[in-house]
This record gives C-alpha cells, structure tokens and sequence, in this order.
C-alpha cells in the first residue's frame, strides 16, 4: 500500500519541524513561568536550611518536569488535531517501523537528564541528609554537627513526647526548639513504627522501636510548626498531631526552667537518658 | 418476550445483589460505633459537668459478648453503667471526674506519664492529692492529649480482698477513687485514650481494648 | 442444533457435584472444622491468648481448612485422584457445556478468562465502594462517620483489595484469553494450574471481605510490623488474603512463561511476537519471583502472631526493618506487576487504530526488559526516611531514577506510532490515549519522590498517595478498560455500546484528574496519609477531591450499565473483527469456538504489518470439514 496523503496538506517532516519549534517556545514560556510562580509557592517553605533545600530541588525538578510535560501534551494534541483519520473506511497509515537517529538521541537524552538529576540530588543530600532520617549513623553531616544541640523524639502510640539531654534530660509534652541552632534530632519509638514529620522544618524521620534515627535540622527565626505522624501507627494515627516552635535563645532557656520545675517529681522515675528505650513489660503480667 | 424477562430477572438479581452488598459493607463498617453518653451540665458562670466512671478489669459478657476479657472503661447514667466512651461535653466547661478503679497495676511504657498534667487543682486519690506514680503503678490514665489532660489512675493491689471479677463492679469491692477537673476548651472532637499497656496478650499490650473505641480510648465532642 | 445432555439433566443433579456451590459449602464447613480444631490445641500457650478474646491459631486454621474446603468442592483433588489410581489423564474438565462451566473448574483458557474478569470486576467494586466510604469520611476534617477503627479498616481494605485482586487485572483475564490466541495455541500450558490461580483469588477475596467479622485491620495494604503483630483478629484475614494472591500470581506467573516460552505456534519468532506477549512475559516473571517473597514475609507474621516467633519485635531480638525490607523486595517489583501489563495493552493496541507498524519494536521490548530488571534494585526508596543505612541512599535515588528511562522507551515507542497515522478515536484507543497523560503526571511526580530532598516532605504524604493512583489507577485501571472494550467482542461475540463508553471515557478522565490532581496539592499542604483528621484549613481541597471521586464512581456505574445493556439487552453481533486488527486472536470467529484454532496456524510475520503490502500474517490450513480440531 502507498503512503497516504495528508488532508492537512502538509507533508513529511516538516510535521516534526512544526512541533519541536511550538516545543520549545512553550517550554521557554512555561517552564519559567512554572519555577518562579509554582516553584515559589512549593512548600515546606523556609522556617529551616533543611526546608529551603527541598524548596530548591523541587524547583529545579519543576524546571526538568515542565518541558518534558509540555512534550508529550503538545505531542498529543497534535497528534490528535492533525492524525485523526478522516474517511469512515479505514486507511492505513505509513509503515514506519522505526528511526534509529530518533532512538539514539532519545535513549542520550533521556539517560543524560536521569544521570544528572541523580547527581543533583546526591549533591543535595550530601549537604546534611535533607532534613531525612539517617539512621543511628549518619552518613551526611553538616559541616558544623560537632556543635549541634541534642533533643530526642520519643513516639509512642498515640503522643509525641520530647528529652533534652544537655538540659538534665528533661522530658516534656512540647517541642520547643531555640532560633538559629544547628538541632540533632534523635527519633526512636516505645512500641510501633511512627514517623516524625515536621512539616515546615522539612524534617521527616520514622521513629522505630529500639532505633536510633538522626536529623539534622538547622532552625532559622521564630516560628511555630506543624508535627504529624507520617507512617501508620494504629488507631488514633490522625490524632497523633501536635504544635512545636521556634523561639528565641532567652525565651527558651525560660521555657526549659519552667518544664524542668515542673517535671521534677517525675525526674527520678525516668530511665537514665539513653538513645533507644525497650521498656517493660512486653506482655501484661498475670 | 419470555427471554426478554429472564433478562430482566437476572438483572434484577444482581441488581439486588449489588445491593445487599452495599448494605452489608455500610453497615458492616457502622457497627461498632456506640452512641454518645451526653451528661447533664449546670449552667453558671462556668457550665459544670459531673463524670463518673469506673475501669474494670474484664468487662463481662453482659456489656460485651464478644470481648468478656477485654479491660474497659464504664461511664455511669442514670444510676446504670454502660459501655460507652464517647461522650458529649460542653465547651469551656469545667469537668469534675469521679473515676472507681477496680483493675489491678500495669506499669507505664514511658515513666514520664506517671506525672498528672494539665488540670484544674491536683488529682486526688482515695482523698489525698498525688503528684507522681512510681512507673509500675498505674492501672490506666485518662488522657486527653489535644487538651495537655493526664491522669494516671491508682491501682488496686494485687493482695487486696473482695477483687472484682466482670463488670459492672459494686461498689462494696476493692477499689480506688480517683478525682480531677479539668477544663474542656473550644469546641471540637477530642480523642481520649489510655497510655497504659493494659491490653493483655497483645504485643506492648496495646492491642484489642486500646484500639477500639468504646474500651480505652474515645472521644470528648465538645460543642 | 445439538441436544446438550447436560442440560435436561434434573436441578437438583446439576446443583449436586464438583461445583462453586459445593466450593462454598465445604469452604464454610472447613473453616468450622479448622476453628474447632484451633480451639482444642493445646500445643500452643495458652497464657498468649489469655484474656485477648482472640485465638489466632484458630482463625488461621479455620481459614487454611476453608480454602482446601473449597477447592476440594471445586473438584481440584479429582483428577491427581484418578492419576493415582490408575485412571488415564483426561481433560474432562474442559468439555463442560452449558452456563455451569462458569460456576467450577473449567480448563478453557477462554472460560478462565471471562471469569477472571467478572470474578476481578466483583472485588474491584467492593475497593472501590471502600474508597467511596473513604471520602465520605473525608469530607469533615473532624467529624466521624465511621469510628476510627473501621476507618482504618476500610483505607486497609480498599488498598489490600486493589493490589491484591487487581495485580491480576489484565493477566487474568486477558492474557489467559487472549495469550493462546496471538501465540497459536490452543490452551495454556498448565490448564488446570490456569483454573487454579482464578479460585485462589476469589477464595482470598472473600476471606479479605471476612475481616470486618474480626475486628478489622489496621495496618493499611503494607501491614508493617509491629503494628501487624499487635494487631486484632482481623489481621489474619489480611495475611491468609495476601499469602493467596500471592500464591495464585506465582502459579499465574509461571504458567505464563511456561506457554510463551514453550507453546508458540511454528514460525513465531520472538522478534515476531506480540508486544503484548512481551509485556505478559516480563510481568509473569516479577510475579513469579517477587510473589514468594510476600508469601515468605507473611508466613513469618503468621508465625508471630500464632507461634509467638519474634521476628519482627525488636525487644526480643527481631526487627522491623527485617519485615520492610522484605515487603518492599516484593512490593516494588509489585507496581511493576501493576504497571507493566498497561505498558503492553497501550503498545498493542496504538498500532491498530493508527493503522501503523508498532514503532521501534526493539526499543519497546527493551523498555519492558529493562523495568523488569531495574524494578529489583529501587526498593529501598520506600524507606528513605526510615532510618535505614543512609550511605545506601544516593544509590536507590539514582536506581529509582534510572527507571524513567525504558518507560521513557514505552513512551517514545508509543508516541511514535501514533505519529502521521491515521488515528481512529475509538473507545480502546481513547483509553490507551489517557494513558500517556495519565502515566506521565504519575512518571513525573515518581521523580519527585525519588529524589531524596524532595521525597522528605512528600513521602508518606497525600502527594505519594495521589503519585501512585496515577501510575495504577491512571495506568492500570484505564488500560484494563481499554482492554474490556476492545477484546469484548472477542470474548462475548458482542458489540459494546460506543457512545456510552466514550460517556464512560470523559466522565472517567475527567474525574479521575479532578480527584488526583488536587490530591498532590494536599499532600505537598502537610496532609499525611490514611488519616482520619486533618486541618481545617485543608477541607476545601478535601471535599473537593470527594465530590470528584463520587462522579468517578458513577462513571464505573455508566460502565456497569453499559456491559450489562450491551451484552444483556442489545447483543449486537461484532463480528470477527470489527478493529479490522492483524492480530492473530482476531483471525478467528467471534466467540471464539471451544478448540480455538481447527488447524494450528503458520506464522509468518509479526502482527503490525499496517501499510504494508505483506502477506497475511498467519496463513491458515485449509478450512477442515466440521468437527475438525
């Protein structure tokens, strides 16, 4: 069978002319237009350095995204406007079975985009684990970890409740957290999996039984926070909610006095303070 | 016309079918849900309301005869006690709670919440006030967390006379009473739980009871 | 006409024998039997299941002698009987006539196949009525239509249901029909292994569907561990359910390689056979190496849960990480097992109403090989933030992100055909159409998740959550509807309405978009998964997103309607090939006859040769007298 002609009058390859060019001046519209509008309202936001880090990389990932949505949209709909069959008797079309210039440039581009958004994203993470749990050995620290300030994260179902080694490992119902301060997270869990996310620190670790999970978060200024519990947990999951902040050095060490006048009496019951906690019993006695 | 309405009785049959098993998966998942206990409140400055309750070891086939075994909460209505544990309170209310524990030590998987937190006037118990319990002690808490609300409740010893067996618990067994107020706040949907691992033979003891609603844990819907 | 003896037999003889009613009698007394047999052991401690109220031994005892019940009822134990007492192997099952052949163990691959699809449609209705209850409860940040147990329960339910039930979507029932047909063969290679798979699944939909008897489950489709361990009763439905799909996927998985691999007709090369047989191929070997590791991981929470083994509570020397390593070792490899067989209809069928050879053949078998294999080496994404070795991580950002590239083959080889064709916007191909968006906002969001940074905030999220409805129910879901819709005339010999399936389509698309799309929004707002509250702030987008997943329900409904009028009241005849296909399937009358092929076919070429002034592709012997074959 021949190749049919087109209805549309045009012929050959100048379709594909046609659609990399209104390829590329969407794209050139688009995907600025997408970073600097979409990309500034992507959140966590900028409440820590670890928070702006996921801004960045999601912005640079909008950027890659965009064009490559513009590409098979565009595609698509041209396709569509310009390849529907017109005859009610059907036609076939050419017998095209491939191109391999088309192959190999695809298989370069796609393979040269994928290896460098990789790269981007080690290089990210290597800055300080992006706010992510790192285990009890973390493999990405920031430069000035040796003078990060300890607090531990203690999920238990269904609560969060918070230690304070270097301040007498005072144990409170709150997280607060002083401004400005390189934070090392320490996330572990009494009974299930939890996951301690806070959402606009950017900060997501699982707390995990007899685990120790580390972030690194560095705050910025005052600022209060959403907690969520992000993995499953059991019955009261969505209720596992809670409000932290950010304060000033002053009005925490305030704060820290206060809580540590208060817990007083319970001072003497609490194990000594360690970075994973199997408590008994594991099965109710009798 | 006779195959015509095969066709339309065997339409109708799944038509039906589908049906019924809507109905079922509805009220499959409807079940379970026990009707909220609402207390009668007094009007004043600060509207006061009066909760009793009492927590039981195994709360007997007459309240629940699928779960005997399981520990539970009872609140009290009407002179009666029922299984109900979501109950409707009124906002920026002052909350006076009457809890008779008959169930015996559990002990607290974090020590931490062996400290009453979050209410009006210390917790009283047996008429003194407590300030802490020693991490083996408590029996159950009552807990609001959404509110700062902890109360650990006191034991009943393991040697003490006259145990209660299944509930509903007479008052002439072994117990102890525990009272606290608290304040319930603006208006919303707070879940209350226990944070004792009371729920034998699960694993950290904090299955069964202290995952369904209407034994350890439910809700204040405060309006 | 022919008198069919089966047919003027009495009811009662035709109620009575080896049949799904006998199934189901034997399965509900097996299950008294095991459960009275658990309550009588003394083997295990008793001071465990003091005071739970809760015996797990029994229930899982109840559920495994249920199961034997029932396919002893179906008559699976008949035939290595017979074997063994000398009687000669037979093929008995296969000669059924009449309506019953639906309700038992049928060795027809074509009788398979139609009720892997009515038997999958079941429980994917009953999925997808938990997700209409989902959003019901979603409509209030706070108030409770369901108490928060059975929340969790049905979000367990409904995502338990559909990887499990719907791993099958489109090998079930499809390539059981269809595979013999485009290979020239004339049944599967293991016939009764086919029948096998297809009563597992149903046996483990309705143990799943048993859960709400037990107290639910609350651990969601993943069961992590320990919550798995500490869990209510209901759990064990959830584990017999997943050990069952798991076994019927292997079972399905190997009997596929088996028949591609050792049953194509003469002259059926591999570079000839259908991109769909390729697709079928690469997914039958990830179920068949990824299932056993589900049915392993599960029968060590059984034995937790029952024999009181810690492997998965770390205070007593087990670990959790232990159980999600192993899930995800079978869980990725998993939405592969979903996403794959979406790849092979979309390829299959652009060709046809293109009216083009399928573009760069090689290049899209490569891409399906290729995700076959990377799919092994991603699945510590999951657990980027779980505390895992975090030196492991550059690695699995970097395998995860490798994948795009031979689904990118899919993509270009699918665009490609499209391209200068003459494209007939039937309902298949508008479904095979919304695959490429629909898989392209979910390829693209996947690597958002992939890469670390970003994947802290999102991961866990309403954005993960929205991500992976776009790769399954954007890539599964709509290609297994083009797949209704284009081999249905084949199956029932029956035209399916076309303007209520493209009423179907839009309303479907659309829906779908405005249920998913803003579902990214929310997750990237903070909102968290399977939870049952959120902040007010987030309501609008939410009741949204519930409104949009209603009308997507109702659009499943006009499809309901559209298979039960078209097949039941219309019966337009379709013909045999109404797409005017070159496939081989296509070749043959519709319904396809009882034998399928009278004389096995001669391949000569591959089935894509549109524009082409080629031979046909199969050269049929000549037509036999009747009763040939």
């Amino acid at each position: 069978m021949d190749a049919v002609s087109y209805p549309s009058g045009v012929r050959g390859a100048s379709h594909g002319r046609r659609l990399v060019i209104l390829w590329l001046v969407i794209s050139a519209i688009a995907t600025p237009l997408a970073v600097i509008f979409l990309g500034r309202e992507i959140p966590p936001g900028n409440a820590s350095e670890q928070a702006t880090e996921q801004v960045f990389d999601n912005q640079v990932l909008l950027g890659v995204a965009t064009p490559v949505c513009v590409l098979v949209v565009l595609f698509l709909v041209y396709a569509l406007v310009a390849f529907r069959a017109r005859s009610a008797e059907v036609v076939d079309g050419p017998a095209t079975r491939g191109d391999s210039g088309i192959q190999i440039a695809w298989v370069v581009v796609t393979t040269v985009t994928v290896l460098t958004l990789a790269g981007f994203g080690t290089y990210q993470l290597l800055q300080s684990g992006s706010g992510g749990g790192q285990g009890p050995t973390a493999a990405f620290l920031p430069s000035d970890h040796a003078s990060a300030m300890d607090v531990q994260v203690i999920g238990q179902q269904w609560e969060w409740t918070f230690r304070y080694p270097t301040y007498g490992g005072v144990e409170t119902p709150q997280l607060m957290l002083p401004e400005h301060t390189l934070i090392r997270l320490h996330v572990t869990s009494l009974d299930a999996v939890h996951s301690f996310w806070a959402y606009q620190l950017g900060v997501k670790a699982d707390a995990n039984p007899g685990e120790d999970n580390i972030v690194y978060v560095k705050t910025k200024g005052p600022t209060s926070f959403e907690i969520h519990c992000a993995e499953l947990c059991g019955l009261f999951h969505g209720y596992m909610t809670d409000t932290g902040q950010v304060v000033p050095s002053a009005e925490f060490a305030g704060w820290i006095k206060q809580q540590q006048a208060y817990f007083a009496p319970v001072m003497r019951y609490l194990p000594p303070y360690s970075t994973t906690y199997l408590p008994d019993p594991q099965h109710r006695a009798g | 016309m006779e195959a015509r309405t095969k066709k339309l009785v065997g339409v109708a049959f799944f038509v039906a079918l589908a049906g019924v098993l809507i109905g079922f998966y509805v009220s499959g998942y409807l079940v379970g849900n026990t009707p909220p206990y609402t207390p009668p409140a007094r009007q004043g400055a600060v509207p006061t309301v009066n909760l009793t309750l009492q927590t039981v070891a195994a709360v007997g086939p007459s309240l629940a005869p699928n779960h005997p075994d399981w520990v539970s909460y009872l609140v009290r209505s009407n002179g009666a006690w029922h299984r109900t544990t979501v109950w409707d309170l009124p906002a920026h209310a002052l909350v006076h709670v009457t809890i008779y524990n008959f169930d015996g030590a559990s002990g607290l998987r974090n020590p931490f919440l062996g400290r009453p937190q979050g209410l009006v006037g210390p917790e009283i118990v047996d008429g003194k006030p407590v300030a802490v319990f020693p991490p083996d002690q408590p029996s159950h808490t009552f807990a609001v967390p959404a509110l700062g609300v902890l109360v650990p409740v006191a034991p009943v010893q393991d040697d003490e006379k006259n145990q209660c067996g299944y509930a509903p618990c007479a008052m002439s067994m072994a117990h102890h009473t525990i009272e606290f107020t608290f304040r319930t706040g603006k208006p919303g949907h707070y879940r209350w739980q226990c944070f004792v691992p009371c729920a034998a033979g699960f694993v950290y003891g904090f299955g069964g009871p202290m995952q369904t609603i209407g034994y350890m844990d439910g809700f204040l819907n405060v309006v | 006409m022919s008198v069919d003896p089966q047919a003027t037999r009495p009811l009662w003889r035709r109620i009575v024998g080896f049949n799904a009613f006998a199934a189901v009698v034997l399965g509900i007394g097996g299950y008294y039997l095991g459960w009275y047999i658990g309550h009588h052991l003394d083997a295990v401690s008793l001071e465990y299941f003091a005071d739970t109220d809760q015996n797990d031994v029994s229930v899982f005892l109840g559920y495994f002698f249920g199961v034997a019940g029932f396919l002893i009822g179906l008559g699976f134990l008949n035939y290595p009987f017979a074997r063994l007492r000398g009687y000669p192997p037979s093929l008995r099952e296969k000669e059924t006539r009449g309506l019953g052949r639906y309700f038992g163990l049928c060795t027809d691959h074509k009788v398979v196949g139609i009720q892997y699809l009515v038997g999958i449609g079941l429980f994917f209705f009953i999925g997808g009525l938990n997700a209409m209850l989902i959003r019901v409860e979603l409509l209030r940040p706070n108030e409770q239509v369901f108490p928060a147990g059975q929340y969790l329960t049905l979000v367990g339910m409904h995502g338990t249901m559909m990887m499990g039930i719907m791993s099958s979507a489109i090998l079930g029932p499809f390539a059981n029909y269809v595979v013999p047909l485009m290979i020239g063969a004339r049944r599967m290679a293991f016939p009764r292994i086919e029948s096998l798979t297809f009563w597992l699944l149903m046996a483990a939909g309705a143990i799943l569907t048993t859960t709400i008897f037990f107290g639910g489950f609350p651990t969601g489709w993943t069961g992590y561990q320990p919550l798995n361990d500490q869990a209510n009763a209901g759990m064990d439905s959830y584990i017999v359910f997943f050990s069952l799909v798991g076994l019927s996927m292997t079972l399905l998985g190997l009997n596929m390689i088996a028949t591609i691999v050792t049953m194509r007709a003469p002259g059926l090369s591999w570079s000839r056979l259908p991109i769909f047989c390729w697709g079928v191929l690469s997914t039958a070997t990830l179920m068949l190496l990824a299932a056993p590791v589900l049915i392993a991981v599960l029968s060590m929470a059984m034995l937790d849960r029952t024999a009181q083994t810690t492997f998965f509570i770390p205070s007593q020397g087990g670990s959790q990480y232990l159980y999600e390593n192993l899930f995800w070792v079978f869980g990725h490899p998993e939405v592969y097992i979903l996403a794959l067989p979406g790849f092979a209809i979309v390829l299959e069928l652009l060709p046809v109403f293109s009216r083009k050879p399928l573009w760069g053949y090689r290049l899209a078998v490569t891409g399906l090989l290729g995700v076959t294999l990377l799919s092994w080496l991603v699945w510590q994404h999951h657990l980027f933030v779980s505390g895992i070795n975090s030196d492991l991580r550059p690695f699995y950002m970097l395998s995860t992100e490798l994948i795009s590239i031979p689904t990118g083959f899919t993509f270009l080889c699918g665009l490609m055909t499209i391209w200068r064709g003459q494209l007939r916007l039937t309902v298949p191909m508008l479904f095979c159409l919304a695959w490429f968006f629909n898989f392209l906002i979910g390829g693209l969001s996947g690597v958002f998740l992939s890469d670390v940074p970003s994947d802290v905030t999102t991961h866990g999220s309403f954005f993960s959550m929205a991500h992976f409805h776009y790769t399954i129910m954007g890539g599964l879901i709509f290609t297994f509807f083009a797949a209704i819709y284009y081999w249905i005339p084949k199956m029932t010999g029956f035209q399916l309405n076309e303007r209520l399936g493209k009423i179907h389509f839009w309303s479907m698309f659309l829906a779908f978009n405005s249920t998913f799309a803003p579902l990214f929004a929310v997750g990237f707002l903070g909102q968290p998964r399977r939870v049952v509250t959120y902040p007010d702030h987030l309501q609008f987008l939410n009741d949204w997103v519930s409104v949009s997943a209603f009308v997507l329900g109702l659009s499943m409904l006009v499809f309901l309607g559209n298979f039960v009028y078209s097949l039941v009241f219309a019966r337009i005849p379709a013909g045999a090939n109404p797409w005017e296909s070159r496939s081989l399937e296509w070749q043959l009358p519709s319904p396809v006859p009882v034998h399928d092929f009278d004389r096995i076919p001669v391949i000569t070429g591959d089935p894509y040769d549109y524009g082409e002034a080629a031979p046909p592709t199969a050269v049929p012997a000549p037509a036999p007298a009747a009763g040939g074959g």
